[in-house]
């Protein structure tokens, strides 16, 4: 993960070496790797994007996984509009575990930080450019003309005299084609599948018959199925068990005990499952047996006593305070939070002596090979990983764990075996989205304008974890997100990060750390617009700061001016939203603003708050500008999600902890937003634009957070910092 | 124990302990994994199929419970129900995951009530979680789908 954060621009073509049915394949490298541009014979090589067979077979190649977002189709796209060919004539595959596919944003072939269609902006074009070109020259040379008498469209090729051929004609004699190395890519005024608005996703047609196979849909010859019963406390490991009577059940064939756990291996999931609930095991509770939310919440409180590192600084801000005419301070607690998609954790292995074969609905298949080598004393080169469908991800399928329990429970009885954890396992055994205390000051002039701020967070490290690498000088880049691009003009400030580990796995969860600091940063911003007794919206666009962003350590987008983007939206959702209109009594409105992943979005929620603090979310009105949309309706539905997605989190997430374990084991506990409860209306708006695309996948999560907190403020009165904004949380703020 | 029923038009029968749930003798058994494992406690409805016509979590029907009697599945939906043509239509999933069961909920509700509202629509479908947000499409295509022959 060296290369996180890092911003490559320049990508070079790769020769895909190992030429099979005689076709053509194009893929890319990491530069600095393969600078020699050179093209490739092959239909079956898994370093392609595109793959031409003669057959007239085009297979676009997806390395991203699939979980929702809408990546089997807006890559796709991507390709196809440079290719010149009909997409729903395309065959789609989920590409291997390949050094073609890493994520040149993300350093990895991994699939997060709503990176996907921003890394592949250029290189799927240029390799549907690349590739139409050199099928355009084979063409061109077959005919003796001059590939500029010839054309493109719709997987065939034109030429003088009427001249006509497939693409899989020309595939074979492309592959020798010398790869182009100027390839001008189309303006966006000739773009005919970027953008289509009647374009439709190319997998809704399987998931609606319930044909698409998500990882727990696996079956393979000789399969058996595993339950597992792993440690109640967070860290905890078997210390001893007793088998006697799962083993007596019927269909059991082995009962084993692997790294974090025991397994019941049996013919079906269900007689697995029962005979698993027989299982009588004596647990090590592990270093955080004795934890308990409070002591946690404790100990996040007292660390926050250490002054953090300074992750971004200027002025002086004890000065600036001194000379505020008004101070505010307030500390905003947000909780643990469960990834729980709809699909347990689950996993696939078959582990033999010399190859592993492993299914999986993963977000990062790169690791894979290298950590199920690991557990089985097999050569990375020998693991092969399949990407199945994720139902959902939201982050969770980042973390491999699961696939390293099925590997070794496959091994341990030497035969495929597909693991399938229950809804309390996954819900207990999860990465947490970190729990924060964030405290804010801020001194205000006397026009009621920010001199002055101060915002400190105390909260486990994501990336401590994970890719240790990217967290230096005390500082985790996912830690800092949606505050580190401030986006106010504030003479003197001074932000810091106190790293805290609470003995709680702390997990990337959709929008990661936008979802604590802008949700505080913008509930905070909504404190002082009242103290100056400001308009909320007006308040933000008269101190935006119009110059460049100044993200130091987040930056994905560093350096793009966001100012004038988020006046155009926060002035364009006070138009759309009616802001300042008469609402019925225990009704209000609330705004936020926030850029994230070079996506910015303004937010304004309507919100009606009982006489016993329920709240109901009316409508949310959104206006996003996320640059070029590649496929429209889809970025629609990553915003109508998003907002779902946050407004579940908000109103009624929160993990607990006792006895060192999670407490909420199902969806009874642990609440997720139903139809009933989601907003009423959602009002979604994008701004025209044909800047480079922004991520859509999680800004809004966060967005949506602070604009309810917000409108509960506007509509009750009370101001809720300790989330979620439950009817005991508002109750109990001031 | 030999358990005969009814699947998707077609009379079976499968060997299995008469406690198991049905979602695992439809998944396993008969390897028809259109049907979901969301929750195994009827708290998610991912795993919803009709029962003689009625919307049942097969997670929590025991396969005993069953014999004789007539299950459908996403698989016996046919591929051209007005439900699923409508989810078609307004590209509905996102994930995917929940949808079998949304859409088997939303046919359920359709052949009980011609024409909900937005009240019966909540009331009927509530039961199903949907975590990639897909509610407002869910809602709009049973309501195109109502509109359908």
């Amino acid at each position: 993960m060296e290369n996180m954060i890092k911003n490559e621009t320049r990508r070079d073509f790769l020769k895909v070496s190992g030429s099979v049915a005689g076709g053509l394949a194009l893929g890319f490298y990491m530069p600095g790797r393969h600078n020699v541009a050179v093209a490739a014979e092959a239909t079956s090589s898994p370093n392609a994007w595109v793959k031409i067979g003669q057959d007239n077979t085009i297979t676009i190649m997806v390395a991203r996984s699939e979980m929702g977002q809408d990546v089997y189709t807006s890559m796709p796209i991507l390709v196809a509009e440079e290719l010149e060919v009909d997409l729903s004539k395309v065959k789609v595959e989920f590409a291997p575990p390949a050094e073609v596919y890493i994520n040149a944003l993300l350093g990895g072939q991994l699939t997060g930080g709503s990176t996907s269609v921003r890394d592949a902006w250029e290189k799927l074009r240029k390799a549907g450019a690349s590739a139409r070109m050199m099928l355009v020259t084979a063409a061109a040379n077959e005919w003796n003309v001059d590939a500029s008498q010839c054309k493109a469209s719709n997987g065939m090729i034109t030429g003088p005299g009427g001249k006509k051929v497939t693409y899989g004609h020309v595939a074979a004699k492309a592959a020798a084609v010398e790869v182009p190395k100027d390839v001008p890519l189309k303006p966006s005024s000739q773009f005919k599948v970027i953008g289509n608005a009647k374009q439709k996703r190319l997998d809704t047609e399987a998931k609606v018959k319930g044909q698409a196979q998500f990882g727990i849909d696996t079956r393979v010859p000789g399969m058996l199925y595993a339950a597992v019963a792993m440690a109640p406390m967070i860290g905890g490991k078997v210390a001893s068990f007793d088998d006697s009577r799962a083993k007596a059940m019927p269909g059991v064939k082995a009962v084993v005990q692997y790294s974090r756990g025991v397994a019941v291996v049996a013919d079906s999931y269900w007689q697995a499952k029962k005979a698993k609930d027989l299982l009588q095991i004596q647990w090590d509770g592990g270093p955080n047996a004795g934890n308990d939310s409070k002591s946690i919440w404790d100990g996040i409180r007292t660390a926050s006593e250490q002054p953090g590192a300074v992750f971004r600084e200027h002025g002086n801000v004890e000065a600036g305070m001194g000379q505020a005419a008004k101070k505010v301070e307030a500390a905003y607690q947000l909780p643990f939070l469960s990834h729980s998609p709809m699909e347990p954790m689950n996993t696939t292995a078959d582990v033999r002596a010399d190859k592993a074969i492993i299914i999986t609905p993963t977000q990062f298949q790169q690791l894979i090979p290298h950590v199920v080598g690991g557990a089985t004393g097999l050569k990375p080169e020998q693991v092969e990983v399949h990407t199945t469908f994720l139902g959902g991800g939201f982050g969770r399928r980042v973390e491999v764990d699961y696939a390293i329990d099925a590997a070794e429970i496959s091994k341990a009885v030497g035969a495929p075996v597909k693991m399938v954890w229950s809804r309390e396992d996954d819900m207990t055994h999860d990465s947490y989205r970190p729990a924060s205390l964030m405290k804010l000051s801020a001194g205000l002039d006397a026009s009621g304008k920010p001199v002055a701020i101060r915002f400190h967070s105390t909260s486990p490290s994501i990336s401590a974890r994970l890719f240790p690498s990217i967290v230096k000088d005390g500082i985790d880049p996912f830690a800092v997100e949606g505050i580190d691009n401030y986006p106010y003009d504030t003479p003197n400030m001074k932000l810091t990060y106190q790293m805290h580990d609470a003995g709680v796995t702390p997990g990337y969860w959709r929008g990661v750390s936008h979802n604590l600091n802008a949700v505080a940063l913008e509930c905070f911003i909504d404190e002082l617009a009242n103290a100056a007794g400001k308009d909320p919206i007006q308040y933000r666009i008269d101190m935006l700061d119009m110059g460049s962003t100044k993200h130091q350590w987040s930056g994905l987008s560093a350096g793009v001016p966001v100012g004038a983007r988020m006046k155009r939206a926060l002035e364009e959702v006070r138009a759309k939203s009616g802001w300042g209109k008469k609402l019925p009594e225990g009704h209000g409105m609330g705004v936020a603003v926030m850029e994230g992943y070079n996506t910015v979005i303004a937010m304004v929620a309507q919100v009606s708050v009982s006489a016993d603090y329920d709240v109901t979310v009316e409508k949310v009105t959104a206006v996003v500008d996320a640059g070029t949309l590649i496929h429209p309706d889809q970025a629609l539905a990553q915003m109508q999600g998003t907002i779902n997605f946050g407004q579940s989190a908000c109103m009624w997430g929160e993990i607990t902890i006792k006895n060192g374990g999670v407490e909420q084991t199902n969806f009874d506990m642990y609440r997720v937003a139903r139809m009933n409860e989601a907003p009423k209306v959602l009002d979604i708006h994008f701004i025209k634009s044909d800047s480079t695309p922004g991520g859509l996948g999680e800004p809004g999560t966060a967005v949506i957070q602070p604009a309810i907190g917000n409108a509960i403020f506007a509509a009750s009165g009370k101001r809720c910092r300790t989330l979620p904004f439950s009817p005991e949380n508002i109750k109990g703020s001031a | 124990m030999k358990i005969s029923f009814n699947v998707n038009g077609k009379s079976t029968s499968v060997d299995v302990a008469p406690d198991t749930p049905l979602l695992w003798v439809l998944r396993d058994t008969l390897g028809m994994t259109g049907t979901k494992f969301g929750c195994g406690k009827a708290l998610c409805g991912a795993c919803t199929v009709h029962l003689n016509g009625q919307a049942v979590r097969s997670c929590q029907t025991a396969i005993g419970s069953v014999s004789g009697q007539k299950v459908t599945t996403i698989e016996g939906l046919g591929g051209n129900h007005k439900v699923q043509k409508a989810w078609i239509a307004l590209d509905v999933p996102q994930c995917g995951y929940c949808q079998p069961g949304q859409m088997m909920s939303a046919s359920a509700l359709l052949a009980s009530n011609k024409n909900p509202s937005d009240e019966d629509i909540d009331a009927f479908m509530s039961g199903n979680i949907c975590r990639c947000g897909t509610y407002p499409r869910i809602r709009a295509a049973i309501k195109q789908a109502a509109k359908m022959a």
